[in-house]
């Protein structure tokens, strides 16, 4: 029983020195690179005395070991700073957030999931089909697309020549009422209040920017499907259990995808962090609002905290995913054992 | 693929080329379009109908016509004019992130590669580090700290990307570190540098080939990302990402080619990048085609 957790144990020890990583490069970019911060900090109106207050406010005048020091503490308090176009802090800003961009996410990638696995499938057992050069295209092209083009050619087609869209403006039209704040999921809350108008009204504002999401990460995990079923389906064990006669469905399903999963979830690492990434650009497109165009507003706005602080956010949130893809390997295929790293 | 044929005259190289566009013709349409992108990055702005930046206001948002084949912008400027100058910044700032991610990725990874030890695992670290960021959301916070200019977007770009050439480079040098050839060259008398420079790196010349051009792909949509979210590049100049920023505004009122055409360009250049990749691929590794 033991032999089973300590794997686990050695990858949760693992990512230690990745946070601690991830804290020293957004360290190091909010405070050690050239430009004052203290300057960007104290505003455009900032005279020579504001200026040398904030500087002491922020421990600017002190070294850099013990600055580092002040930021990890008030990082373990859950001081982000506060950011200078909302005038709240800045944690608070990017939870109330976080859900809005999560949705999205997910909903994303269960939808890519779902079309690229079976088309990555397919595409392997009828290999050279008209559904196999389609994975190709689909794959070339999917790599090629800019997700901010992609989402307003959607926007024109889907908005204004065919009217089915809502218009691209948030989570929900102003006509609902915002559902009940459970998990901050609309379609959850909406789900939970019984509320069915709320519910069709919220997933037709997030069909969209869900679908440009998710036809960006069609290609890889396609990609990645084909590849993992081609070798599975060339290996011996399948040979072996054809010869004994095993239904064919059974060996597709039950020997062949089950191996092929394994590099697929490798994959899905991966893609997490181009998603999280053409996150940001999807939200501007659709005015989402996530942490994405939090951050982008803040760009805008030069404020500094609130995108340092939504750096750190997204580097945390994607080593977290990454943990939790890892650790979903003892569940898929058991003679994965970490220490071997 | 079978008909392979058994006399080998002239450069064998370049009758393999010749042997894989014959094959693939989608890779010699890609080299094609390749050298149109390098003409109108060099040309461009002498080739163009109208001066990119002038405004006039009387025929501003017009359909794409005779006059201006790609449409006019809310300020009268001609799209298509447009488009082709922004070739240039495009394809330098892509060009320059991906030569210095090239060049300081070959040092670091040659270098871990051949020595090895604490130099390796801590360069291994500091990759990791760097890749456990969402990269696109790393280019962000860099060029947010480094100020907002274009210098700052190559710089964001080059670092994001250098983990990809370093690794590939590791890679390689380290499997030949102890190759006969690597040893041979080292008992004739040649150091520890001239050995790892002129012996060993080039043989991960050609991975790294494929690797840029699959990465120059990546590096014009990252620039023209962080463009589009209004970092970097001005808004007079003309740039793709830009472009599509500002064409998104008029998207919902129906002028669709105001976004539209520089999205496409965008989208053919990254094309072009990503079919050339495949293409060099074949080219340099035929056991890893798809």
């Amino acid at each position: 029983m033991a032999t089973r957790w300590l794997p686990i144990l050695w990858r949760l020890v693992q990512t230690i020195p990745v946070v601690i990583g991830v804290v020293i490069i957004s360290f190091v970019l909010t405070r050690a690179l050239p430009g004052d911060p203290a300057v960007q900090f104290a505003g455009q109106m900032a005279t020579a005395e504001s200026i040398e207050q904030v500087r002491v406010a922020l421990g600017l005048d002190k070294s850099l070991p013990q600055q580092f020091l002040i930021y990890c503490k008030a990082l373990l308090q859950g001081d982000l700073g506060q950011s200078i176009a909302t005038g709240r802090p800045v944690l608070t800003d990017l939870a109330t957030r976080l859900p809005a961009s999560l949705e999205l996410t997910l909903t994303a990638l269960i939808l890519s999931c779902l079309i690229a696995i079976p088309l990555g499938v397919l595409a392997a057992v009828r290999q050279g089909s008209w559904i196999d050069h389609l994975c190709r295209v689909l794959v070339t092209a999917g790599v090629s697309l800019p997700t901010f083009f992609t989402g307003i050619l959607l926007i024109y087609v889907f908005y204004y020549l065919l009217g089915w869209a809502p218009s691209p403006l948030g989570r929900l039209d102003f006509i609902y009422f915002d559902p009940p704040r459970v998990t901050g999921f609309f379609l959850i809350d909406a789900a939970l209040d019984g509320d069915l108008r709320t519910f069709t009204g919220a997933a037709k504002q997030l069909a969209l920017p869900a679908i440009t999401l998710a036809l960006f990460t069609l290609a890889p995990i396609a990609r990645m499907t084909r590849a993992a079923m081609l070798t599975a389906l060339s290996s011996d064990y399948i040979r072996t259990a054809r010869a004994a006669g095993l239904p064919p469905r059974k060996v597709l399903f039950g020997y062949a995808l089950r191996n092929a999963l394994l590099p697929v979830v490798t994959t899905l690492g991966m893609v997490f962090s181009f998603v999280l990434g053409a996150n940001v650009l999807v939200e501007k497109v659709f005015a989402w609002p996530g942490i994405g165009s939090y951050a982008v507003e803040a760009l805008v706005q030069s404020d500094y905290a609130a995108v340092q602080g939504f750096v750190l956010a997204m580097a945390l949130l994607f080593v977290l995913i990454n943990l939790i893809i890892d650790l979903s390997y003892t569940l898929i295929d058991p003679r994965i054992g970490f220490s071997s790293k | 693929m079978t008909d392979i044929t058994p006399r080998q005259t002239g450069n064998g190289m370049l009758t393999h080329l010749g042997h894989v566009m014959r094959e693939n013709p989608v890779t010699a349409l890609s080299f094609g379009l390749f050298s149109c992108f390098v003409l109108q990055a060099f040309f461009g702005q002498w080739l163009v109908p109208y001066d990119p930046l002038a405004t006039n206001s009387a025929r501003a948002l017009e359909a794409p016509s005779a006059d201006h084949w790609f449409g006019t912008d809310q300020l009268g400027r001609d799209v298509f004019s447009r488009v082709i100058v922004a070739t240039r910044l495009d394809l330098t700032i892509s060009v320059l992130a991906v030569a210095i991610s090239f060049v300081i990725g070959s040092v670091l990874g040659a270098v871990a590669g051949y020595w090895g030890g604490w130099l390796d695992s801590v360069l291994n670290r500091i990759l990791d580090t760097i890749m456990a960021f969402p990269l696109f959301v790393l280019a962000m916070g860099i060029v947010a700290a480094l100020g907002n200019t274009v210098e700052n977007i190559i710089y964001a770009t080059a670092i994001i990307n250098i983990p990809f050439y370093a690794r590939v480079v590791r890679a390689e040098v380290n499997i030949r570190r102890e190759a006969g050839f690597a040893l041979a060259a080292r008992l004739s008398g040649n150091g520890h540098m001239r050995t790892l420079a002129f012996h060993i790196f080039p043989n991960a010349l050609p991975p790294m080939m494929v690797q840029v051009s699959l990465n120059m792909g990546w590096a014009i949509l990252n620039a023209a990302g962080l463009s589009f979210v209004g970092l970097g590049v001005r808004p007079p100049t003309p740039e793709w990402g830009i472009m599509v920023a500002e064409g998104a505004n008029f998207i919902i009122s129906g002028h669709w080619w105001v976004a539209l055409f520089p999205g496409l360009w965008l989208m053919l250049a990254v094309f072009t990048f990503n079919l050339m990749g495949d293409g060099l691929r074949d080219l340099v590794d035929p056991r890893r085609r798809t």
